[in-house]
């Protein structure tokens, strides 16, 4: 039996919430003083998630870098390895708000797409 | 400049009904709430090369769930209402900045293609935003070596130059920026190693706190401050110590890092350079002007939003603001705001309110309802939120929570309002029982 003590977002309030679990079954939440807070403690503990924010290269722009975003959540304990995947890519301007810039990253089934526009240089 | 001079630039000068100072969040929503609510001629004038202001670096998410229902990056949430403004055809100046703004509103601006130039607004909305607070305002003692930098400056230099300001980095400060950057080097393969706040809370959002430095084990150290920065060329240590009740350093507390780069995250100050040299009065609390309840400060025409009226803590409350900063612009131009009746009353912020905008209202020009902006100035759990007209109570609302990070409202109808003879005083205060 494991004990995992967690900062609930649900809300200002940030709940203290304590979760004692066994691998994917949990067996106790408290702490929490309503719903939401039993909610994100539990996908906190089995399958927690992660939107990552970053930039990539871009080439022949009028600018140096593009912001992107996973499109969705991706598992909390691929960050790095979701950073290392976009600090390797560099695109090409122009590019447009929703461009996918990496499909399918770290096999999350998630791509990577411009949350920027990028026009050509000059 | 002659008087003869004077007179023939006068005569020239272009007349706009409503020039808005700032083409980020609050000048972009400003702008078209102003073109759909009737006015003529608009122009935007921005100093940056962009529209979008702050938001085109703040590439993180979180951004417009209250607007739009989703999560929304910075540059995405500005790309909304700049397409809004692409196709109302508002016109727009980048580049230009904006010198001066007198009384009668006669606005001074310069940039590489016009050079200086003057135009005549029929009302003005200020949208500046606001700035951080600088190292010099926070008496830390030491040299003045490289690779110390406000958050937000380090955000420019990561998010937008694409440069990484250092690799051990210490926080001072957990106001939202600071908690992002520590997230946001820390994905850039920096060692973030604590975060120093002198409060015994912090500012920033809870998300934040644990999805940008729980999430990495950085500790927050609530208390806390920098007492020594080392280094004369480039920093090479800073020491922090814990702090007393009146926020002086606890000796034998300190604890010294080894980093090369400081961040100070420490508040943020509305940007009313011009504001003040126009005359207008200027809350001591905010730093930001007294308004109406039209958002129009004390020089008629001339109306405030966003960060430079009162610093917010999310994009969407700034957008709702300056949509109404706009469409007040708008009937102020066309002569059909409704006429006051009898004077402004008051609103007065206490018993842990630290301000409210606006600051006044009038009866006979009120909406319907009313939106009164506000924030606490402590943490309180389980208090009530009142507001008494007179001496009579009306509203007496209980909230789980209400922190100095977080931005409260209350919602006044002008029918309660008009419903007390001789209203004199609308007060909002913070009660336990």
């Amino acid at each position: 039996m494991e004990k995992r003590n967690l900062t609930c977002i649900g809300c200002p309030m940030g709940c203290q919430i304590t979760v004692e679990f066994d691998g994917d079954n949990i067996s106790r939440v408290t702490g929490n003083s309503c719903a939401v807070g039993d909610k994100y403690a539990r996908k906190e503990v089995t399958h927690p998630e992660r939107t990552v924010t970053s930039t990539v290269v871009v080439t022949g722009g009028d600018r140096e870098r593009l912001s992107v975003k996973t499109k969705g959540n991706i598992p909390k304990d691929l960050i790095f390895d979701c950073m290392r995947e976009i600090n390797r890519t560099s695109v090409s301007a122009p590019v447009r708000i929703g461009d996918v810039v990496i499909h399918d990253v770290c096999g999350t089934g998630v791509d990577v797409v411009a949350t920027r526009n990028v026009g050509k240089a000059g | 400049m002659n008087g003869s001079a004077a007179v023939r630039q006068e005569e020239h000068m272009e007349t706009i009904d409503i020039v808005i100072i700032g083409g980020g969040p609050a000048g972009l929503a400003a702008a078209v709430a102003a073109k759909k609510n009737g006015a003529g001629s608009i122009l935007i004038l921005e100093r940056d090369s962009e529209l979008g202001g702050i938001l085109n670096q703040c590439i993180h998410n979180g951004f417009g769930l209250h607007t739009f229902h989703e999560e929304l990056t910075g540059p995405e949430y500005a790309d909304r209402f700049i397409r809004q403004v692409l196709d109302l055809g508002i016109p727009y100046k980048l580049d230009t900045m904006v010198l001066d703004i007198t009384k009668d509103r006669v606005v001074t601006a310069m940039n590489r293609t016009d050079g200086l130039f003057q135009v005549r607004a029929g009302a003005v909305i200020l949208a500046m935003g606001c700035r951080e607070r600088p190292r010099g305002a926070l008496n830390i003692p030491g040299f003045r070596p490289a690779g110390i930098y406000s958050a937000g400056t380090a955000q420019r230099l990561v998010n937008i130059e694409g440069y990484m300001p250092g690799r051990e980095v210490v926080i001072l400060g957990s106001g939202d920026i600071g908690l992002i950057m520590a997230r946001r080097m820390t994905l850039e393969g920096a060692d973030v190693k604590v975060v120093a706040e002198i409060m015994p809370y912090s500012g920033g959002l809870k998300r934040n706190i644990v999805q940008c430095l729980d999430d990495f084990g950085i500790p927050l150290k609530l208390s806390h401050t920098v007492v020594n920065i080392e280094g004369r060329e480039r920093v090479s240590a800073v020491t922090i110590a814990a702090v007393d009740e009146h926020m002086k350093p606890i000796p034998g507390t300190e604890e010294r890092y080894r980093c090369d780069t400081l961040l100070l995250s420490t508040g943020l100050i509305p940007e009313n350079e011009l504001s003040r040299g126009m005359g207008i009065h200027l809350s001591s609390v905010t730093k930001g002007p007294e308004v109406n309840d039209m958002l129009e400060t004390n020089i008629p025409g001339v109306f405030a939003c966003g960060n430079v009226l009162h610093v917010h803590d999310l994009v969407d409350f700034v957008s709702e603001e300056a949509e109404r900063a706009g469409a007040c612009a708008a009937a102020y131009v066309k002569g059909s705001v409704p006429p006051a009746e009898g004077p402004d009353i008051p609103l007065i912020a206490e018993g842990g309110v630290r301000y409210t905008v606006p600051c006044t209202v009038n009866t006979g020009r009120m909406d319907d309802l009313l939106t009164v902006r506000f924030r606490v100035g402590a943490v309180y759990k389980k208090a009530f939120v009142s507001v008494y007209l007179n001496d009579e109570r009306i509203l007496h609302r209980q909230k789980k929570i209400m922190a100095p990070g977080e931005m409260e409202q209350v919602i006044l109808q002008k029918k309660q309002l008009l419903a007390v003879p001789d209203l004199k005083t609308i007060t909002v205060k913070i009660e336990s029982e």
